[in-house]
């Protein structure tokens, strides 16, 4: 049988082409590769075909626990994806092309790039968004760069109430760098004005700021915003995009650049990735941006088109001088997230945040019922909110899947002194009969 | 064609949620909410559809035309792997049920296959063991050179200074700067080849690693690549591979035997994932004994019980560099395809890229001026500087060639080439398609002797006529208003 590896040449064709080129054999073809260089091992299986690798996959993702009822999201959340944005993003056209570089042939990839980034905009109330970073992590990252650049200094205040996923790749990226790094501890669910005040200086490139934070307490960041501006410095904000169907948008609070996780927005989980980076900024600061910008020009007609602008911020042209060293993205990931807020349209993005709200509260009042179990209410939550338990959260989260639940993220994995705290998440996708089935178990074996 | 934003009719809708199940609670505090809607655009679910598959259509991808982008690799995408990736147990799986007391059990499929893929990397490439975090080449360089930075604190050296070749790939020497390393650019001679002189002169114990594309961005492959990295390594500095282009060497060389240190791969190329317009991609690292240490957290084990686990005791590691463990959807379909080829599929896949490509330049080679006259491995870099003297350049070629359905190759880089047109075929492609893109190109050669305007006047054919760019960068137009 033969093997497949979809190429199509027959031995007559490369005989053919062997001719054309003048060798005798394809062999000679690699003659500049010196007999001592050549590859010492190669032991790799023969191929399998498409029907074997595709029945062991499958018995490999069947042993993956996805049956169990998600409770789990500690920024990385289990919504609905309706049916058409597979559809529309699995079209060949879109999936198999690249970078649009050349815009005659690309007006496709480049006129949804350019609606991505309006309805990022729209979305965090900003003025430009670049075409996507890798993901919420990465993002936070490129805007405490592009702060200490448009700054001139090195010193970031960064809120502990932002997940800690973020904080450590923080760290790892700048690990070579001199900048200083203060975190600001949270008290009773939001981030301490107090101590933020207290180190906001003018040496103070930026202050970042997650809303909803990691334990899941909105909050309006205005007069904080406000304060920072005062000593020259930026606010970065790091937001749940969900959320901003209803929360105060870090336009409205003055941030200058916001950033986020853009996987709630019709990209599944998928274990890690791919997700999707978003950044928008105030227009002023649009020079210092990373990554690809789609803008809107003229064709010599005077026909509206989209090319990729602003290139001289990019590896590509200005190498170590670059703005950052992106160069693929994640845009097809981008291209999810346009069709799937199309699809719900403005009314539609209102009534996913309110349903998730709703359902929140209601599971917060079914456990509140629970003896023992106390939930956190001095701040006011979207989708996720934080219980105390009477014993260890991990213990409690490894007994409810055997009841059939991820139940929910035990916080002294991140943070010390909490082990008997409990993360819960609640999305649109979680009816009240397996909320009340949460609170039973729950219940059954604390 | 119009913007969805402008098809907006308030009322209409695409997608309708279930009714709320559960009682109205108190409203949140209003000083938390937005006071302005957002002006995301109202449809029905069918102008979304639509909407969309017409700009689809706007787009030349591989699936619809040649796609010769040099560099890039745009070989065809299985489409099998798409369906593999799309399997429930793999598409929702949360990434943090493994760090769960317990959790590991949960997620043996998914950590299954990121073990795996890890150890097929290593045997491909040589090295001894690799990282599938970083989430595309880009990432990977930025993650070696932290790899770099790290072993040499370790050794109580602080190195100053990167070295890359100026055919080098834009995103390298952005890594080093952004990694904190100063760059030094050494120049390529006249015969193709890093200047080895140069090399030599800036070659010094301040040097923390030489950043190498292998075969290089002109699709040569470096005879005395052995030689530099051994001087490299005289003087303590360290050698990083540019996995772009392992198309060219599967089961023929591996960076680890020509002496390499850290690698990192590009899976959307080598291994046949899509590129979905821009990306995910993914960018694993590979790193020899020596920096195995530094690896980002956590990686996956094997235990003696034949269970995989999240392993976090590497107290020399570099830390995190992603969220979690990778692009695992773009590592699931890469894996699916190593598998798929195996043995002898990866090494035909080398020997076919190549003989594409040396197809291409041997046919066109009496119409284009070769950037250095000598045998390509998986892509041909001509120069269109002929050409140029009659006032067609490398992008008015691009656009001719758009007009006859072909997506041009790579004419923006290397930059060191003048005119550069970078053309990869990749090995997926039939002699046919090749002949046919040969003639449009012969065509044009000619078409530049007898009647250059109409190459400059490319593209007709296509919905819209050349863009003004400057006019972009100017006035930036960046998104829709109301
Ligand atoms: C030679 C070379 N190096 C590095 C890269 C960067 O890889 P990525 O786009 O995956 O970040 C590319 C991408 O085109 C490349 O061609």
């Amino acid at each position: 049988m033969s093997k497949m590896n979809y190429t199509p040449h027959t031995q007559e064709d490369v005989k053919q082409m062997l001719k054309a080129i003048g060798a005798s054999s394809i062999e000679e073809l690699f003659k500049d590769i010196p007999q001592a260089l050549r590859a010492k091992s190669f032991n790799l299986a023969d191929g399998k075909s498409e029907i074997e690798v595709t029945n062991h996959l499958k018995k490999l993702s069947d042993k993956n626990a996805t049956g169990l009822i998600n409770f789990v999201g500690a920024g990385f959340y289990d919504h609905f994806i309706p049916a058409a944005v597979d559809a529309i993003v699995n079209r060949p056209e879109f999936y198999t092309a690249y970078t649009p570089y050349q815009p005659e042939c690309s007006q496709g990839w480049l006129q949804s790039i350019y609606e991505y980034q309006t309805a990022i905009c729209e979305l965090t109330g900003l003025d430009v968004s670049n075409a996507s970073l890798y993901d919420g992590g990465t993002a936070i990252y490129e805007a405490a760069m592009m702060s200490i650049r448009l700054t001139g200094r090195n010193k970031i205040i960064m809120d502990s109430g932002m997940s800690l996923i973020y904080r450590a790749m923080l760290y790892t990226y700048t690990s070579n760098l001199s900048i200083e790094f203060v975190e600001i501890p949270v008290v009773h669910g939001h981030s301490s004005r107090e101590e933020l005040f207290k180190h906001l200086d003018d040496k103070t490139a930026a202050v970042i700021l997650q809303n909803p934070n990691f334990f899941g307490a909105v909050d309006d960041h205005s007069d904080v915003v406000e304060r920072v501006h005062k000593f020259g410095a930026l606010a970065i904000s790091s937001v749940y995009p969900v959320s901003l169907g209803m929360l105060k948008s870090p336009g409205e609070m003055n941030f200058d650049i916001a950033t986020g996780e853009g996987q709630s927005l019709g990209i599944p989980l998928s274990f890690g990735g791919p997700y999707l980076g978003f950044m928008a900024a105030k227009k002023e600061l649009v020079r210092q941006m990373p990554g690809r910008i789609v803008g809107e020009t003229v064709d010599s007609d005077g026909k509206r088109g989209f090319v990729l602008t602003l290139q001289t911020r990019e590896q590509h042209i200005r190498r170590e001088k670059a703005t950052s060293n992106i160069c693929s993205n994640e845009a097809h990931c981008a291209l999810r997230a346009v069709v799937f807020l199309s699809l719900l349209g403005r009314s539609g993005i209102k009534e996913m945040a309110e349903l998730n709200y709703q359902k929140t509260e209601f599971a917060k009042e079914a456990l509140s019922k629970i003896k023992g179990v106390e939930v956190k209410r001095s701040s006011p939550t979207f989708n996720e909110f934080t219980v105390m338990l009477p014993r260890r959260a991990d213990d409690v989260v490894y007994r409810m899947i055997d009841k059939g639940f991820a139940c929910g993220f035990p916080l002294g994995r991140f943070y010390k002194g909490m082990e008997n705290y409990l993360l819960i998440a609640v999305t649109e996708k979680r009816t009240k009969e397996e909320i009340c089935r949460l609170a039973d178990s729950l219940e059954a074996v604390l | 064609m119009q913007l969805i934003y402008e098809k907006h009719k308030e009322g209409r809708r695409g997608f309708c949620f279930s009714k709320p199940d559960v009682p109205q609670a108190k409203p949140l505090d209003v000083k938390y909410c937005r006071s302005k809607d957002t002006n995301i655009a109202s449809l029905s679910e069918l102008d979304v559809v639509r909407h969309y598959t017409n700009l689809s259509r706007l787009n030349f991808s591989v699936d619809t035309n040649f796609y010769p982008l040099g560099s890039c690799t745009m070989k065809y995408n299985p489409k099998f792997t798409e369906r593999i990736a799309a399997f429930e147990g793999f598409s929702q799986l949360h990434p943090l049920l493994p760090q769960l007391a317990g959790g590991g059990m949960l997620a043996q499929g998914s950590l299954e296959v990121l073990y795996e893929a890890e150890k097929l990397l290593a045997e491909i490439t040589g090295m001894i063991a690799f990282t599938m975090q970083p989430l595309a080449g880009a990432h990977g360089e930025l993650t070696g050179a932290m790899l770099i930075a790290a072993y040499h604190k370790d050794k109580g050296s602080r190195r100053k200074y990167i070295i890359v070749p100026d055919s080098s790939h834009g995103t390298n020497p952005a890594s080093a700067a952004i990694a904190g390393y100063q760059v030094i650019v050494i120049p390529t001679g006249k015969d193709g080849y890093m200047d080895l002189e140069q090399y030599k002169k800036y070659l010094n114990s301040d040097v923390a690693a030489v950043m190498l594309t292998c075969p290089d961005t002109l699709g040569i492959f470096n005879p005395q690549i052995k030689e530099i990295a051994d001087m490299a390594h005289e003087v303590g500095a360290l050698m990083y591979y540019d996995g772009a282009n392992l198309n060219a060497l599967l089961g023929k060389a591996r960076p680890g035997d020509l002496g390499f240190d850290v690698v990192h791969i590009n899976l959307h190329k080598t291994f046949g994932t899509p590129h979905g317009g821009g990306g995910p991609g993914a960018g694993p690292v590979g790193v020899s004994e020596a920096l195995v240490d530094f690896l980002p957290k956590p990686r996956v084990v094997r235990r003696s019980d034949a269970t995989y686990a999240l392993d976090y005791h590497y107290n020399k590691s570099i830390g995190y560099i992603a969220p979690f463990y990778g692009n695992f959807g773009v590592i699931l379909k890469a894996y699916a395809y190593m598998l798929c080829l195996g043995k002898d599929g990866l090494i035909k896949t080398a020997e076919l890229a190549v003989l594409n490509a040396n197809y291409c330049q041997a046919r066109l080679k009496d119409y284009y001026d070769l950037a250095f006259e000598k045998a390509c491995m998986h892509e041909c870099v001509f120069s269109a500087a002929r050409q140029a003297k009659n006032g067609v350049h490398a992008i008015d070629i691009a656009k001719y060639l758009i007009d006859k359905g072909y997506h041009p190759p790579t004419v923006y880089f290397p930059l060191i080439v003048k005119e550069a047109l970078m053309i990869e075929p990749t090995e997926t492609e039939s002699k046919e398609t090749l002949d046919v893109f040969i003639e449009t190109m012969i065509e044009i050669a000619r078409l530049t002797e007898d009647d250059p305007i109409r190459v400059k006047q490319a593209p007709l054919n296509m919905p819209i006529k050349r863009l003004d760019e400057t006019r972009a960068a100017r006035e930036p137009n960046l998104r829709w208003k109301s």
